[in-house]
């Protein structure tokens, strides 16, 4: 009895193992190895950052297209690309690497507080309801979209300002771009040195009520693009934008900048200009000084 | 039985403490603010310029397009500049301000308390009136009333339902207007069944208001035509679609206005603004605004010139009690936190209410416990804890799906909701995505 079971069952794994054969011959679908060793030197962040959804989708569309240029992964950087490329065996145009920057300064402090807002915990949300606590409707809300947002645990709320701090874990995938609804943030070139330069401020409004609400917002006022040798800086709307590609990094423009708007990062602490609000108070010290020896 | 709407509702704790105070003149302000977008649709486009004298009643701003309505001078006196003022939305608005001297009218405005009842302009001439006039929705959405009045080709006007349900707890500003000027109303509806060619008008009216009922019901005997309709309580029964449904028993499908089933729906604060353009010439310059809290020594029902900042009203009642956490303009349920007291009295602008500190705090929420409570209050048919979700993770396609743009912000699923969830925030966020989407998809 059981040497019939034992032999029906053998025919019958004989004959499926035939034709499962000649069905996987049939239908085998060819993928090209070199997806899988692209996809292996990608750092296996899925976070978007490429432009496209995934690693993997990342390698299959570098392996579709034959070539590199125009594919970028900002978390692997230069180094990543140069494998791909190694894998690809095409030659790769090293890029500069960006970092996100802030561009707000209305710390609690610059642009104080002027009602409270007491509901969700989401720049979304509140961004709907009403300009801001401190009233700048361009400004930062404080809320953290972008700390959610970030896979890199490369951002994080400053208690003290209520403002994002982006540290050198950023990998500039603009996760957080997407996620601020006030479109603060903006992708630049780390620079030599990490050194860079940049506008801190997107306040659109005339001058006077722009500094209404912040003390250090931009004004518009073009000293800086006066002073500046590069062509580097535009105003629009009231608002200082400066050009990393062209910016030199000489630093004119922060020493002109009226409401020091314009942020130094990573330059030498004692070439930072003095405080203008602490220049006058000098100023007004000595006066008040020298008022008094006349009175003696 | 009283009727009401059928789908949903709720019934906050009415706390209508100002409903026995009449209607007083509130005093000119120093400077007034007029802001040149006060109306649901597109700012209106200002004709005078700094240094310019202004009469009470010219036009200072003109709408342009179909959805936005003119605006007026509410005070005389100087423009001293047009400038971007933080107005009761909390954001930068475009505004006039005109130094106030003196209270001279523009000629042929008529000023006096007399009724006037004849009704001697023609149809077409009654919505020019009403156009001119600058008369919006006064119940608080501020739609253009000469746009409701110009009833579409292939529709008819069967009906015309005056709102005086006034539901939102708190205000008190219509239930004066129905006391005090009985008349002047009546008369306003009829220039409408008028202006929309219609015999049949309703005014629905909650009975919490027994004595505006009462006196409506026995004057508007003399008037045709005119039926006075008791509702029963329930929020928000003002809302243009529960108020058909309960006056008429017919619903308003998805996305259609109330022309859709032979319905216009007016205020009665709209309604007697058409009676002073109409029968007195005048324009929309004043409106009736509650002053109202739980913490104020007195509470009161201003009539107050269009442009008055808000901080005007309550200096004239002892200023901000000390307890004062949150100023809001509209009621409890759909009114919006100011964010200074300086923003002006608009035309949309039904009530002030003052909110102390104990009762301002949001309740810290939990997590949804499926209690399904908010599904069951909702006026509009519509799933607020599934739209909560579906925004939460920016799904706006199933959100739109989900019909988030029927959404008439009535608050009721976040009152019921037993873990205080920020139900109405997330739909808002949805609502304006959503809207943002479809704009950018017609274009």
């Amino acid at each position: 009895m059981i040497l019939y079971s034992i032999i029906s069952l053998g025919v019958i794994g004989v004959i499926s193992a035939i034709i499962l054969f000649f069905v996987a011959k049939k239908f085998n679908v060819v993928e090209d190895p070199r997806i899988d060793e692209v996809e292996e030197v990608l750092p296996a962040a899925n976070c978007g950052g490429c432009g496209y959804p995934g690693c993997r989708n990342f390698a299959e569309e570098i392996v579709k297209a034959e070539s590199v240029s125009g594919f970028y992964c900002p978390v692997g950087g230069n180094d990543v690309m140069a494998e791909v490329g190694k894998v690809m065996g095409l030659e790769v145009t090293a890029q500069k690497p960006l970092i996100a920057v802030i561009r707000c300064n209305g710390t609690k402090k610059n642009s104080p507080q002027k009602s409270i807002y007491d509901g969700i915990e989401s720049c979304a949300v509140a961004h709907n309801l009403f300009a801001g606590e401190g009233g700048c409707s361009y400004g930062c809300l404080g809320l953290g979209d972008c700390v959610d947002a970030c896979d890199f645990d490369a951002i994080h709320m400053d208690p003290e300002t209520g403002l994002p701090v982006v540290n050198d874990k950023c990998t500039a995938c603009g996760a957080c771009v997407e996620a601020c609804p006030r479109d603060i943030i903006e992708l630049r070139h780390i620079g030599p040195k990490a050194k860079r330069i940049f506008v801190s401020c997107v306040n659109k409004e005339k001058g006077a009520k722009a500094v209404k609400n912040c003390k250090v917002a931009c004004i518009g006022c073009g000293k800086c693009e006066k002073v500046c040798d590069f062509d580097a800086i535009t105003i629009e709307n009231n608002l200082a934008y400066i050009d990393y590609e062209k910016c030199k990094l000489c630093r004119k423009c922060v020493t002109v900048c009226p409401t020091n708007a314009i942020w130094e990062i990573n330059f030498p602490l004692k070439k930072v200009k003095v405080d203008k609000v602490k220049r006058v108070e000098a100023k007004v010290e000595k006066e008040k000084k020298s008022e008094n020896k006349t009175d003696n | 039985m009283l009727k009401t709407f059928k789908l949903g509702g709720v019934h906050p704790p009415e706390n209508k403490i100002s409903r026995e105070k009449s209607i007083e003149v509130l005093d000119l302000p120093k400077k007034a603010f007029i802001p040149v977008g006060q109306v649901l649709g597109a700012p209106s486009v200002p004709l005078v310029k700094r240094g310019d004298m202004v009469k009470v009643g010219q036009l200072i701003a003109k709408g342009e397009a179909f959805i936005s309505a003119n605006i007026h001078s509410s005070v005389s006196g100087k423009v001293f500049k047009i400038d971007d003022i933080v107005d009761s939305s909390g954001f930068r608005k475009k505004t006039i301000i005109i130094d106030v001297d003196g209270d001279e009218w523009e000629e042929g405005i008529d000023t006096s308390n007399e009724i006037i009842r004849d009704i001697s302009l023609s149809k077409a001439e009654i919505i020019e009136r009403i156009k001119a006039s600058g008369i919006v929705g006064l119940g608080g959405a501020t739609f253009p009333s000469h746009v409701k009045l110009m009833v579409p080709k292939g529709k008819k006007a069967e009906v015309l339902i005056i709102n005086g349900v006034e539901c939102e707890p708190y205000l008190t500003s219509d239930h004066r207007l129905m006391l005090e000027k009985t008349e002047e109303l009546l008369i306003g509806t009829k220039i409408l069944m008028k202006g929309l060619a219609v015999d049949k008008a309703i005014v629905g009216i909650e009975n919490n208001k027994a004595d505006a009922i009462e006196k409506l019901t026995k004057v508007a005997k003399d008037y045709a035509g005119i039926t006075i309709l008791p509702l029963k309580v329930k929020y928000p029964q003002g809302g243009e679609k529960q108020l058909i449904k309960a006056a008429i028993n017919r619903e308003v499908p998805s996305g259609a206005l109330p022309i859709e089933v032979g319905a216009v729906v007016n205020n009665v604060g709209t309604t007697y603004a058409v009676y002073e353009a109409v029968q007195k010439n005048k324009p929309l310059v004043e409106r009736i605004v509650t002053l109202t809290g739980k913490s104020l020594e007195e509470t009161a029902n201003f009539l107050v010139r269009i442009g008055t900042p808000i901080s005007n009203l309550l200096e004239s009642k002892n200023g901000l009690p000390e307890d004062t956490a949150k100023v809001i303009s509209g009621g409890p349920m759909m009114g919006k936190t100011l964010t200074t007291i300086d923003a002006a009295v608009v035309k949309g602008t039904s009530g002030v209410l003052l909110i102390p500190e104990k009762e301002s705090k949001r309740i810290e929420s939990s997590t949804c416990i499926r209690c399904g409570k908010c599904v069951s209050v909702c006026p509009m048919g519509l799933e607020p804890h599934l739209l909560e979700k579906l925004v939460q993770i920016e799904d706006w396609e199933e959100t739109q799906k989900n019909n988030v743009m029927d959404c008439i912000e009535c608050g009721s699923c976040v009152y019921t909701c037993p873990s205080y969830r920020p139900l109405l925030d997330y739909i808002r966020l949805g609502k304006s995505k959503v809207g943002e989407i479809i704009r950018s998809r017609k274009k």
